[in-house]
C-alpha cells in the first residue's frame, strides 16, 4: 500500500531582515531597495537566507503516529505548516494521499465576544468541519470540555482553562485521516492534559489514524508515537523506532562539546530581554578537575552570569530543574541569601552560583531553567532551556544490580535495622501475640 | 440526511486522489476546495454579522443613521446651498439612491481590505482557500445595505414615488457593486498583508471617492466630453445604474459609461483574484 504521507527533498526559505528593524516592509523600502540596488548590488544588506528546512524526505504509513521532536528552532513547527498546507515548501514535493486536519494551535479563531456554542460552530467550521458534522457531535464536545454551565457565556469572560478546554474538544472531535498537532497541550491543567493526550491516543490506535504530533514531553511521545523523527538545525537526524530516537535526542543535547558551559559573548546576542542578558551558564561539580561527571555522590554548582541592564534593580533568580519527562524536581530561589535579598541590583554583570549537594538528584538528565523575577514579582526574563545535564550513578553498591532507582531523588537516607529475636521458626507468632 | 450522506460519498471520493503539494504549484482543485470550504464563508460572515454591534448601544440602528445622516448633510450641501440640479427629483431621494450602492461599495471594500489582517491569526495557523475570507467581509455590509434600503423605501414612499418595472434590474446593479468592492478588496487585501500603507490607503480611497462619485450631485452636471472618462470610476456605473432602475424614468443611464464601468470592474475582479492568488501562499510567512 502506498504510504499516506509521502515527503521528498522539503527545503524551506525564509529571508531574514538585518538592517531594517521595522516589522513590517514597507513600500518605502522597497521604493529605497529598488533605488539603491539599481546604482550597485546591495541587497544583502537587506536581508540573509535561512533555511528553516534542508532537505527533508520520509514517509508515513497509515495508521502510524509519529512523534517530530528536536531543540526550539529545529524546524518542527515549520514542516507542519508545510504538510498542512499553510506555507509552501520552497523546493521538493509532498504527496498527501488523506483529509489533513492540522491543530498548530488551540482555539484558532475564537472569537472572545461570541459565546462558547456559537465559538464550537466557528472553530469547528474554521478546522474544517461540516455543519452537519458539528450538529452531530456537538453534544460530545460539550461533554468533554466540561463547561456545558458556560455554554452561553462569551468566550472572553472563561477562565483561560475553560477555554483551553473548549477549544481542544472541538478539534479533538475532528475526523480527518491525518491529524497534525504542534505542542499544544502544554496548557490546560495536568488532569486535562492527560485526557487530551488519552483522546490522541485513542483517535492513532483505535482508528487508524496517522497522527504527526510535536512535543517536547518526551513523556507523551514515547507513550504515543510509535516512530520518531528527530530534527535538528532543519536537518533530519534520524528517524525509527521512537525510544531510539528521544534517547539520541537527549544523548545529543547532553553530550555536546562544552555542554558544561554555555556562553555568549555580547548582550546583543545573548539571550534575554532589555533589563536582563544572559551571559552564560556553567555547571561546576565539586572537587578538582573540570572534566569530571557529574555524579550522585559528588555535589555540584550550577552558575549562571548574566548582565543586569538598568539601575536599581531588585532580582531574585529563581532555579528550576526538571526531568526530560518534564516532571518538576525543584525550585530554588536566590532570597535564600540573606546578603542580597534586599539590595537593589545596580547594573553590571553578576555571578549566581547554587550549590546542589551530593545524593539529592537521582541518575538522568535534568533541564535547568531560570528566571529572573523582581520582587512584585513577575518575571523579567525566563530562560527555559537553559542547559541539559544528566547525573551518573557511579555509586559502589554492594549489591549486584547495576539499573537505575526509581524517583527524582536519591537521597541517602537513615536505615536502622536490628536483630529482634533469636528463634527464626516462630518468631513471627509470638511477635504477634507479645504486641 | 440522505443528500448529505450522498455529498459526503461524493467529497471522500474526490479525496481518493492524492493531494500534491510543491512549491509554485497552481492548485487544480482550488476552487473546488473554495466551494467545499462554502460553509467557512457563511460561518465567518454570520461571525463577522454577530459581533458588528455587540456592546454597542443602539445596535443595528447605527446601519439606518449613517447613510440617513450623510443624506441630509449632503442634500443641504448640494442641493440647498450649491443649488446642484436634481433631475426634476427631491434631492433627498436623488442622494439616497446614490448613498445607498455607496456605502455598500465603501464599507466592503474596507472592510475586505482589513479582513486578512483582522483574521491574521487564522491564516497563520490554518488552512483553507484565504479568497473565503475578503470576500466574506462582503456579507455585513450587505446586510447593512439592506437594513438601510428600509430607508429608501420611506423616503419613496414620503415623496409618493413608486418605481416602475426598472426595479426589476436592481439586483443586477447591486451584484456590480459588489463585485466592485470585491475586485478592488482582493487586490488591497493582498497588498495589505505585505505592505501596511494600504491600512492608510484605503480610507483615502474611500473618503476622495465620496466626493468624485456623483453621491451628492446628478452626473448630468459632469461635462458632456468628460464623461467616458469619468466612467473609469466603476461606481459611476452603478449609481448611474442604481438612480436609473429606482428613480422611474427621471434620469438616464449614459450606455457607454455604463459599459466602461462594467469593464473596469470585470477587469478589477480577474486581475485581483489573479494578484490574490498569486500571493496567497505567502501570506502566512510575511503577515
Amino acid at each position: 500500500m502506498a504510504p499516506i504521507i509521502h515527503i521528498e527533498n522539503i527545503s524551506k526559505k525564509y529571508l531574514i531582515g538585518h538592517q531594517s528593524r521595522e516589522k513590517y516592509l514597507t513600500l518605502r523600502d522597497r521604493i529605497g531597495n529598488m533605488i539603491g540596488s539599481m546604482g550597485k548590488k546591495r541587497q544583502g544588506r537587506y536581508s540573509e537566507e535561512f533555511w528553516a528546512l534542508q532537505d527533508i524526505s520520509f514517509e508515513v504509513n497509515q495508521g502510524e503516529s509519529v512523534g517530530i521532536i528536536g531543540p526550539n528552532g529545529a524546524g518542527k513547527s515549520t514542516l507542519l505548516k508545510i504538510l498542512s498546507r499553510i506555507t509552501e515548501p520552497t523546493t521538493g514535493r509532498v504527496t498527501l494521499n488523506g483529509r489533513v486536519a492540522s491543530l498548530l494551535e488551540v482555539g484558532t479563531g475564537f472569537h472572545p465576544e461570541l459565546t462558547g456554542r456559537e465559538n464550537i460552530f466557528l472553530n469547528g467550521a474554521i478546522l474544517g468541519m461540516r455543519k452537519a458534522d458539528i450538529i452531530k457531535k456537538f453534544d460530545e464536545i460539550v461533554a468533554f470540555s466540561e463547561v456545558e454551565k458556560f455554554l452561553d457565556t462569551p468566550v472572553k469572560r472563561y477562565s483561560s482553562g475553560m477555554y483551553v478546554r473548549l477549544a481542544f474538544a472541538v478539534a479533538a472531535h475532528l475526523e480527518p485521516e491525518i491529524l497534525v498537532v504542534d505542542e499544544v497541550l502544554a496548557v490546560g491543567d495536568a488532569q486535562f492534559q492527560k485526557k487530551c493526550l488519552g483522546k490522541m491516543d485513542d483517535v492513532a490506535r483505535n482508528h487508524g489514524r496517522t497522527v504527526l504530533f510535536v512535543s517536547h514531553n518526551m513523556q507523551a511521545i514515547q507513550n504515543l508515537c510509535s516512530t520518531g523523527i528527530l530534527l535538528k538545525n532543519g536537518k533530519m537526524e534520524k528517524k525509527g523506532n521512537v525510544l531510539q530516537v528521544v534517547s539520541t535526542y537527549l544523548g545529543t543535547t547532553v553530550t555536546q562539546p562544552n555542554s558544561r558551559e554555555r556562553r555568549w559573548g555580547s548582550p546583543d546576542t545573548a539571550p534575554g530581554n532589555e533589563t536582563i542578558r544572559v551571559h552564560g551558564i556553567c555547571i561546576k561539580p565539586d572537587g578538582p578537575g573540570q572534566t569530571q561527571q557529574i555524579t550522585m555522590n559528588a555535589g555540584f554548582t550550577i552558575e549562571i552570569l548574566f548582565w543586569n541592564m538598568v539601575s536599581d534593580l531588585r532580582l531574585v533568580v529563581n532555579l528550576c530543574l526538571y526531568t526530560v519527562e518534564d516532571t518538576p524536581c525543584l525550585e530554588s530561589l536566590s532570597v535564600d541569601e540573606k546578603e542580597w535579598n534586599t539590595k537593589p541590583f545596580s547594573k553590571g554583570l553578576y555571578r549566581s552560583a547554587c550549590h546542589i549537594p551530593a545524593y539529592l538528584l537521582n541518575q538522568g538528565t535534568y533541564r535547568v531553567r531560570i528566571f529572573f523575577l523582581n520582587d512584585s514579582p513577575s518575571t523579567l526574563f525566563d530562560f527555559r532551556d537553559a542547559m541539559f545535564f544528566s547525573v551518573e550513578d557511579l555509586d559502589e553498591r554492594n549489591l549486584p544490580w547495576y539499573g537505575k532507582f526509581i524517583g527524582v531523588v536519591h537521597p541517602r537516607l537513615q536505615w536502622e535495622t536490628e536483630k529482634v529475636r533469636d528463634e527464626a521458626d516462630t518468631s513471627i507468632n509470638k511477635l504477634h501475640a507479645g504486641g | 440526511m440522505r443528500s448529505i450522506e450522498n455529498q459526503r460519498k461524493i467529497i471522500l471520493s474526490e479525496e481518493k486522489t492524492p493531494l500534491i503539494i510543491e512549491a509554485g504549484r497552481t492548485e487544480r482543485r482550488y476552487f473546488r476546495d473554495v466551494f467545499r470550504y462554502r460553509e467557512l464563508f457563511f460561518f465567518l460572515a454570520w461571525r463577522d454579522i454577530l459581533v458588528r454591534y455587540k456592546q454597542t448601544a443602539i445596535g443595528i440602528l447605527w446601519a439606518l443613521i449613517r447613510p440617513l445622516l450623510t443624506m441630509i448633510v449632503f442634500t443641504f450641501i448640494f442641493g440647498k446651498l450649491a443649488h446642484l440640479p436634481s433631475d426634476g427629483l427631491p434631492y433627498p431621494l436623488l442622494v439616497f439612491t446614490a448613498m445607498l450602492p455607496w456605502q455598500l461599495f465603501a464599507s466592503s471594500l474596507s472592510e475586505s481590505s482589513n479582513s486578512l489582517i483582522g483574521n491574521a491569526n487564522m491564516i497563520s495557523k490554518v488552512y483553507f482557500p484565504r479568497l473565503i475570507v475578503p470576500s466574506s467581509a462582503i456579507v455585513v455590509s450587505f446586510v447593512d445595505f439592506l437594513i438601510s434600503f428600509s430607508i429608501l423605501a420611506g423616503l419613496m414612499l414620503w415623496y409618493h414615488h413608486m418605481p416602475g418595472w426598472r426595479i426589476l434590474t436592481l439586483p443586477l446593479f447591486i451584484v456590480i457593486a459588489c463585485a466592485a468592492s470585491l475586485g478592488a478588496g482582493l487586490w488591497l487585501s493582498a497588498l495589505n498583508v505585505r505592505y501596511r500603507d494600504f491600512k492608510y490607503v484605503v480610507p483615502f480611497i474611500v473618503q476622495l471617492g465620496l466626493y468624485i462619485s456623483p453621491v451628492g450631485f446628478s452626473s448630468s452636471v459632469v461635462p458632456v466630453k468628460l464623461r467616458l472618462l469619468y466612467s473609469i470610476n466603476p461606481m459611476v456605473g452603478v449609481i448611474d445604474g442604481f438612480r436609473w432602475a429606482v428613480l422611474n424614468g427621471k434620469t438616464f443611464l449614459y450606455m457607454p459609461g455604463f459599459c466602461i464601468s462594467l469593464a473596469i470592474v470585470l477587469l478589477l475582479c480577474v486581475s485581483g483574484t489573479w494578484y490574490f492568488r498569486k500571493t496567497e501562499k505567502t501570506f502566512a510567512d510575511v503577515i
